[in-house]
């Protein structure tokens, strides 16, 4: 089944929303690319867009949840986190409201956009931010998961939205999510190669494929940035000995210096992140950007490879 | 309201504007200024107003009032001590490391304070949402939100009060203390705001423009303003920057000084004076 978890989104704050009267939905004139389209079909007395407006948005929000209520906010990730970022840190952050944000249409995926409205710098900026927890959840029934455990958290939480529809990969009959908690997808001793998001299922891709050339690579499935998983970092140092991060993210500031800063203070030894290098996006569609970017299952293959030929 | 009534209010104001003094003196910093231009709406709307109880600040149903210009928090914390949220000695131990009176205001750690402010613009945003939450809820609390004349120069003010006339929410009421400075200067010669009535007027507001440091003129606002259905009200008040302490008075430099030993001192004095004269 192909889905973007934006849609997965839209569909789980709808499951949600039946059983807790409290969850209201905000979004900025992006509904119908939010997805929370679905949410307003269905509860339109609970829905209100804020127009473009994103910072006013947010504060709505805080006021909202201020008065107990469980407001979901969301926008493309670039303006929600971006445009809004002072508005998350002093009236959402600071105060450690119980609001959530939902960033779509995040990374280079977004496609012919191009590089104004493709966000590779979300994570990097709610990660700045004390007590931000932030998931980016890497498929549909991750998302599902993640969207019930955003509610359950008391206080603010950032998920990150794709808008490319992408494989499921999970079994929904054994799926199990817990903030914080890191999932080992497939066991290996060569290296451990961390994934979050979108990026994940081709990163699976790419080291099954390895597994055939003589590379046993770990594959981490990194679906909360923060609070990062340690445990699982700091076990996979110590076994494997060396660490490749990736991400659909400026390599600055997400996963990959998440991951460094547990190693560099717990365990040392050799990471590599793989994202996007510092520079912008520019239009084009999703799948050949991701090409393009060296993203996809051939190019991780190939990048993990060639890292592994670098760590000797 | 009765001249006792007045007498009581004016009494009530001129405290604020002492334990303002003392928070801003033992703090050695903030912003006294704009704290006493704020004085007398800050005191009408705790101890006339609002329906707020000080044993119960949290209280659901209670009526919400944001500082959305929370530099000017030290008239509010003076206002919640008299009203009894918590001691007055609290006020001078102000800005200090471990203290619960934050420099801008902090509704994490401070009783009655309905939100966290200080970055200009914020506090009118999340006034929003509550009145937003009141109408969801179908609760007849009201929320009330202060802002700057400066501040109305942030956009994010604009973004919400396009939002409040959308939203009709007539359970909101926002007070712009129009003392006519900010940091820079004269308002007029930073960023020009007139005509800021029209300006609101054609953003859907009813607006209310009063003598902010009148109380009778405070009281017939603000029961105008819950008279007013199906959009939210403006008062646009004119006020006195550093009212009540004669060498602050229309003084941009007193925006965000501490007085000296000194200066405290006649700060104190004068008020002091004039509360004796209320008090006959």
């Amino acid at each position: 089944m192909k889905i973007a978890t934006r849609e997965s989104f839209g569909r789980a704050l709808c499951e949600l929303a039946k059983e807790h009267p409290e969850i209201v939905v905000l979004d900025a004139d992006l509904a119908a690319a939010t997805k929370t389209d679905i949410f307003k079909k269905a509860y339109p007395d609970r829905f209100f867009d804020c127009g473009i407006a994103e910072g006013n948005m947010i504060g709505v929000a805080a006021g909202l949840a201020a008065c107990g209520k469980v407001p979901f906010a969301a926008s493309f990730a670039m303006f929600a986190t971006g445009r809004a970022y002072e508005q998350i840190r002093n009236s959402v952050g600071y105060p450690h409201l119980n609001v959530k944000i939902a960033g779509s249409h995040a990374g280079i995926s977004v496609g012919e956009d191009g590089a104004t409205h493709q966000c590779c710098e979300d994570l990097a900026l709610m990660r700045t931010i004390p007590g931000m927890v932030i998931l980016n959840p890497a498929d549909h029934y991750e998302m599902t998961e993640a969207v019930k455990a955003a509610y359950e958290y008391n206080g603010p939480v950032y998920i990150r939205l794709g808008r490319l529809a992408i494989d499921t990969f999970n079994d929904p009959d054994t799926y199990q999510f817990e903030i914080g908690k890191g999932i080992t997808l497939k066991d290996g001793n060569d290296v451990t190669v961390i994934a979050t998001g979108l990026v994940v299922n081709e990163a699976l891709k790419a080291v099954k494929t390895l597994e055939g050339k003589g590379i046993n690579a770990r594959l981490i499935n990194m679906h909360t940035i923060k609070p990062i998983d340690k445990d699982i970092i700091i076990k996979a140092a110590k076994e494997t000995g060396r660490i490749i991060t990736v991400e659909e993210h400026n390599v600055i500031g997400g996963l990959g210096e998440a991951v460094c800063s547990v190693t560099s203070e717990y365990c040392p030894v050799p990471v590599k992140r793989i994202g996007i290098e510092d520079i912008y996006g520019h239009s084009g569609p999703a799948l050949g950007l991701l090409a393009e970017f060296g993203l996809d299952a051939e190019g991780l293959e190939k990048r993990i490879a060639d890292i592994m030929k670098s760590f000797a | 309201m009765t001249n006792q009534e007045l007498l009581e209010m004016q009494k009530m104001a001129c405290k604020v504007r002492i334990w303002t003094i003392e928070g801003v003196f033992h703090a050695k910093s903030g912003h006294p200024g704009g704290s006493l231009s704020a004085a007398d709406m800050i005191t009408y709307l705790y101890f006339k107003e609002m329906r707020v109880d000080a044993n119960d600040p949290k209280n659901p149903d209670r009526d919400r009032f944001v500082l959305s210009k929370g530099h000017c928090c030290p008239a509010l914390y003076a206002a919640l001590a008299l009203k009894g949220y918590f001691s007055a000695e609290e006020i001078k131990s102000l800005r200090h490391i471990g203290a619960m009176l934050q420099g801008h205001p902090d509704m994490k750690h401070t009783p009655g304070v309905d939100m966290s402010s200080g970055s200009l613009g914020q506090g009118i945003s999340a006034a929003c949402g509550m009145a937003l939450a009141a109408k969801y809820d179908s609760k007849d609390y009201r929320v009330y939100a202060m802002l700057g004349d400066g501040e109305c120069e942030e956009g994010q003010v604009w973004e919400a009060a396009m939002f409040a006339s959308h939203m009709k929410l007539d359970n909101l009421c926002l007070i712009v203390d129009f003392n006519g400075l900010q940091i820079d200067g004269a308002v007029n010669d930073v960023a020009g705001l007139e005509p800021l009535d029209t300006k609101f007027e054609s953003f859907g507001f009813e607006v209310i423009k009063i003598n902010g440091n009148d109380f009778n003129e405070i009281e017939a606002a603000f029961e105008k303003a819950k008279t007013v259905k199906g959009k939210p009200t403006v008062i646009i008040a004119n006020t006195v920057k550093g009212k009540g302490v004669s060498y602050m008075e229309n003084q941009v430099g007193w925006h965000g000084k501490a007085p000296n030993a000194d200066e405290y001192q006649k700060a104190l004095d004068e008020l002091n004076a004039q509360l004796k004269v209320l008090e006959g």
